[in-house]
């Protein structure tokens, strides 16, 4: 292994025997694969998004990257282990949180289970307290820690089981929904936590998320999986090309007007009118602002904002223009 | 009527889907009828017509005891758990509004799980029983049905019993003690342990007028034809009357927690 | 690699042995939910005490027997008694220390185990942890006291060897039934809602262990002698201990094999989880 080689995947597949009920004794059975020959591989200290509709295969993934799964074939390395060979031995080089899955103590206070961490993953007491300090400070952890778990709201518990999973200095760190139902406030807290983590210790982070947002501000790269096949690996940017998807134009008039038509742009095209208000869809990859200018020179503007594409329309458009090709 | 119909429905449904779990616990069920069964059969081989009981009823009697455990939730039943967590989280003040009435929707849903659990958990045993053993069934198809009457109305003390200890949750803190006294006293005089006419002297006689008789005790004695005319009455009566005075008294309660919680605003 | 090696804080520990690793995270664990217990401490006291009278129910039902007869199955209620206390110890000293382990088929359904898989500890350390029940003392104490009635009102000659066998049977009784609960839960890998199935071998085995084997059917008898080994956990060695006949024509000397059948069902316990792990890591639910 090589850092540019810290988690490599090479043609992994996982397959589940799904027993269905069909009738009232009777079961059939079918082969469900999860994950259907992903490759890729992972540089030390990278950032990278993994993103796919809710079934795609990306908790699968997670799962055999951490070693709770035994991949049915293909090759997978983290750290130059073979996680579902030596579980425990790469557990104490990897972090993990499940978004909706605490590992807190529920009726003790936060400390305590942080004591259970140093005592199980024997990290050494000096290491230990840094760690602590450290992720208390950036975390604003230090009111918690004698609060009891069950009173702590879903963004301190959020931030309470990040520092849990960061104590023995995990070389990776895998977060599943990290963001997932935390206000603005703590989204940010959170995000800021880990671009810091990732900047000073290089800490290689792989997180599955369904905020586009999450995605833009920390990860130069992001994979998109579907069907348990990797759709996607490069920048986000790059994933806007390919999956040619839109951008949206709200604009403002000053009164009611049939739809606007421009006929010099063939790939502009009104979605919506609601009074004044009127949608218009354009590709991601192109400017807004000349067909701003357009607009403006001959409609009677008022105001006007530019939406992004969520990740749910970047994946069906990419789809879309996947089955048209 | 038809809301509460719907209720009911729903708790025989909601226990339904547990099949794997059914069948282990009829399994659990058959074998724990089969180690009481000779313990039974070494006690009457020793004293026959022990408590009245021939060694057939008295095996009846085991069998009728793994069949009702559940139905007549003996061992709780799993809505008080559920309305006192409601009633810890403040949850209950929804229920309160609701356009139905909180103990008529409890008891609809209970009634939907005994008839699910006599179903379920209930037939199965009782016939490996009889295949088994040698036991007292009833020739009539009356006393089928006689039967059937004792343990709705035994499902519906065990029910009055469990709404009425879980509503004490409104004034503890920590409403899971008091459950536990009445789950014991269940356990202990509804004759799951032994046939309430083998008790001695006082506590016998004290165990047989409590209201966990009618859970067990009662409806084995209507199935083993101890009852015949007015008696049978008179057993439905002790049964009813139990009903009637637990409801009432849960619903006196009921007001009682239901104007606190208007006061306090939830 | 060699230099990634030198720095891997897991690394020095590979060569600890599992089972000590086991114990040592078995007993942080425990230590946490006996600080979350603590934290409680009136609903603890209740629900101690109410599982010592729920389980001092069957002894009752027992004593209440006894009103009316002298012997039941040829044994008298002394007798009975030291079958009685010698399992419900047992019994409750496994119950202690495994008794939540039938909590994992929850954990499969709810996708929690995951988080016990990334732990650096036996998966099977923290199943046996995990919700660990101080209350059950409640069924230890009135198991110990019913023994100690027996020992005080038996009359039997004691000798070295008979005193010696006490506390050999009543560990290596909970040995063979912490095995039981073992093979329940890795049975819970394949069915999540089977947990009763175990409650028919775990509580059913000591409410049958709690009379004579004279009894029962002779093939329920062969069942838990030779199938399930449960009758190597009171019956053999307390019928030793009482100078009374088995049922079935084995030699003597089968009252000093609890500890062994105990290691014996230990191992298959142990192949047990494993299969059943494996099986879960290979199909993740």
């Amino acid at each position: 292994m090589d850092d540019m080689d810290f988690i490599e995947l090479d043609g992994v597949e996982k397959v589940f025997d799904v027993r269905r009920r069909t009738g009232f004794m009777r079961r059939e059975r079918r082969q469900v694969r999860a994950v259907d020959g992903i490759s890729f591989r992972v540089p030390r200290g990278e950032m990278v998004g993994y993103i796919g509709p809710n079934g795609a295969g990306k908790s699968t993934t997670i799962k055999m990257l951490t070693g709770i799964l035994t991949p049915s074939g293909g090759r997978l390395r983290v750290a130059g282990i073979d996680p579902s060979r030596e579980r425990t031995r790469l557990a104490h080089r990897i972090g993990v949180v499940f978004g909706q899955r605490t590992t807190l103590w529920w009726d003790l206070p936060l400390r305590d289970s942080y004591r259970l961490m140093h005592r199980m993953y024997r990290i050494p007491d000096s290491r230990f307290r840094e760690n602590m300090d450290r992720c208390v400070e950036l975390l604003d952890l230090g009111a918690l820690l004698e609060v009891p778990v069950r009173q702590l709201s879903l963004g301190q518990r959020m931030r309470g089981d990040i520092a849990a999973a960061l104590l023995h200095d995990p070389e990776v760190l895998y977060l599943d929904e990290p963001t997932i139902g935390l206000d603005v406030v703590s989204k940010a807290k959170v995000r800021g936590f880990l671009r810091d983590l990732n900047a000073e210790r290089s800490t290689t982070v792989l997180l599955t998320t369904h905020d586009l947002t999450d995605i833009e501000q920390l990860c130069k790269r992001v994979m998109v999986i579907d069907h348990g096949r990797l759709m996607y690996d490069g920048a986000l940017a790059g994933l806007h090309e390919v999956g040619e998807s839109e951008r949206t134009l709200v604009v403002d008039l000053e009164r009611e007007l049939p739809p606007i038509e421009l006929g010099s742009e063939p790939s502009v095209r009104v979605v919506k009118v609601e009074g004044p208000r009127q949608w218009l869809a354009f590709p991601a990859a192109t400017s807004a602002a000349p067909l701003v200018a357009r607009i403006a020179a001959d409609y009677p503007l008022v105001d006007l904002s530019v939406r992004e594409p969520d990740i749910e329309s970047v994946i069906a458009k990419m789809y879309a223009s996947d089955s048209a090709a | 009527m038809r809301l509460y119909a719907v209720v009911a429905a729903g708790g025989f449904r909601r226990y339904a889907t547990y099949r794997v779990a059914t069948l282990a616990g009829v399994f659990t069920n058959t074998v724990f009828g089969f180690i009481m069964a000779y313990t039974y059969i070494a006690l009457w081989d020793e004293r026959p017509h022990l408590g009245g009981y021939d060694m057939s009823q008295a095996l009846t009697y085991v069998w009728l005891g793994q069949a009702l455990l559940m139905t007549c939730a003996m061992m709780g039943g799993g809505f008080e758990d559920e309305l006192m967590e409601r009633i810890r989280t403040g949850d209950i003040a929804v229920d309160l509004y609701r356009p139905a009435d909180l103990q008529l929707w409890w008891m609809a849903g209970d009634l939907g799980r005994a008839a699910f659990h006599l179903l379920g958990r209930g037939i199965v045993p009782m016939v490996l029983g009889a295949m088994a053993f040698d036991l007292a069934l009833p020739g009539s198809p009356w006393t089928w049905l006689a039967f059937l009457v004792s343990v709705a109305l035994g499902v519906v003390v065990s029910f009055a019993v469990r709404f009425l200890v879980a509503l004490s949750a409104f004034w503890l803190m920590d409403g899971a003690g008091a459950m536990q006294i009445a789950w014991l006293a269940g356990l202990f005089f509804s004759g799951m342990l032994l046939p309430l006419n083998l008790f001695p002297g006082v506590l016998g006689d004290v165990a047989r007028v409590l209201p966990w008789s009618s859970l067990l005790q009662v409806p084995a004695d209507v199935f083993l034809g101890t009852y015949a005319g007015w008696d049978l009455a008179g057993a439905y009566a002790f049964q009813a009357g139990w009903a009637v005075a637990l409801l009432l008294a849960g619903r006196l309660l009921q007001s009682v927690a239901t104007r606190r919680v208007v006061v306090q605003g939830g | 690699m060699e230099g990634v090696v030198a720095a891997e804080p897991g690394n020095g520990f590979a060569k600890r042995s599992r089972p000590a690793e086991g114990v040592r995270a078995y007993g942080l664990i425990v230590a946490m939910w006996l600080r979350s217990t603590m934290a409680y401490r009136a609903s603890f006291v209740m629900t101690a005490v109410g599982n010592f009278v729920a389980t001092g129910f069957d002894f009752v039902a027992i004593m209440l027997m006894f009103t009316h007869v002298d012997v039941l199955g040829g044994y008298t209620l002394p007798e009975v008694a030291l079958l009685y206390g010698t399992s419900a110890t047992a019994f409750g000293l496994a119950d202690l220390v495994l008794g939540s382990m039938d909590r994992l088929g929850r954990r499969v359904r709810d996708g929690t185990l995951d988080t016990l898989l990334v732990r650096p500890v036996p998966v099977l350390a923290q199943v046996a942890a995990d919700r660990f029940a101080l209350r059950r003392l409640g069924r230890i104490t009135q198991g110990l006291l019913v023994l100690g009635y027996a020992l005080l009102v038996l009359d039997v000659q004691w000798t070295p060897l008979k005193v010696a066998m006490l506390p050999m049977t009543v560990l290596s009784g909970a040995a063979v039934f912490g095995a039981v609960f073992v093979v329940g839960a890795a049975f819970q890998f394949y069915a999540q809602d089977a947990s009763e199935v175990q409650n028919a071998f775990t509580y059913g085995g000591t409410t049958l262990l709690q009379y004579p084997p004279s009894v029962f059917a002779k093939d329920l008898v062969r069942g838990v002698t030779f199938v399930v080994p449960l009758a190597f956990v009171s019956w053999l060695p307390a019928l030793y201990v009482l100078g009374r006949d088995y049922p079935l024509d084995l030699p003597r000397w089968v009252a000093f094999l609890p500890p062994l059948v105990a290691v014996g069902c230990w191992v298959i316990a142990g192949l047990a989880w494993r299969v059943g792990l494996r099986a879960y890591r290979s199909t993740g639910s």
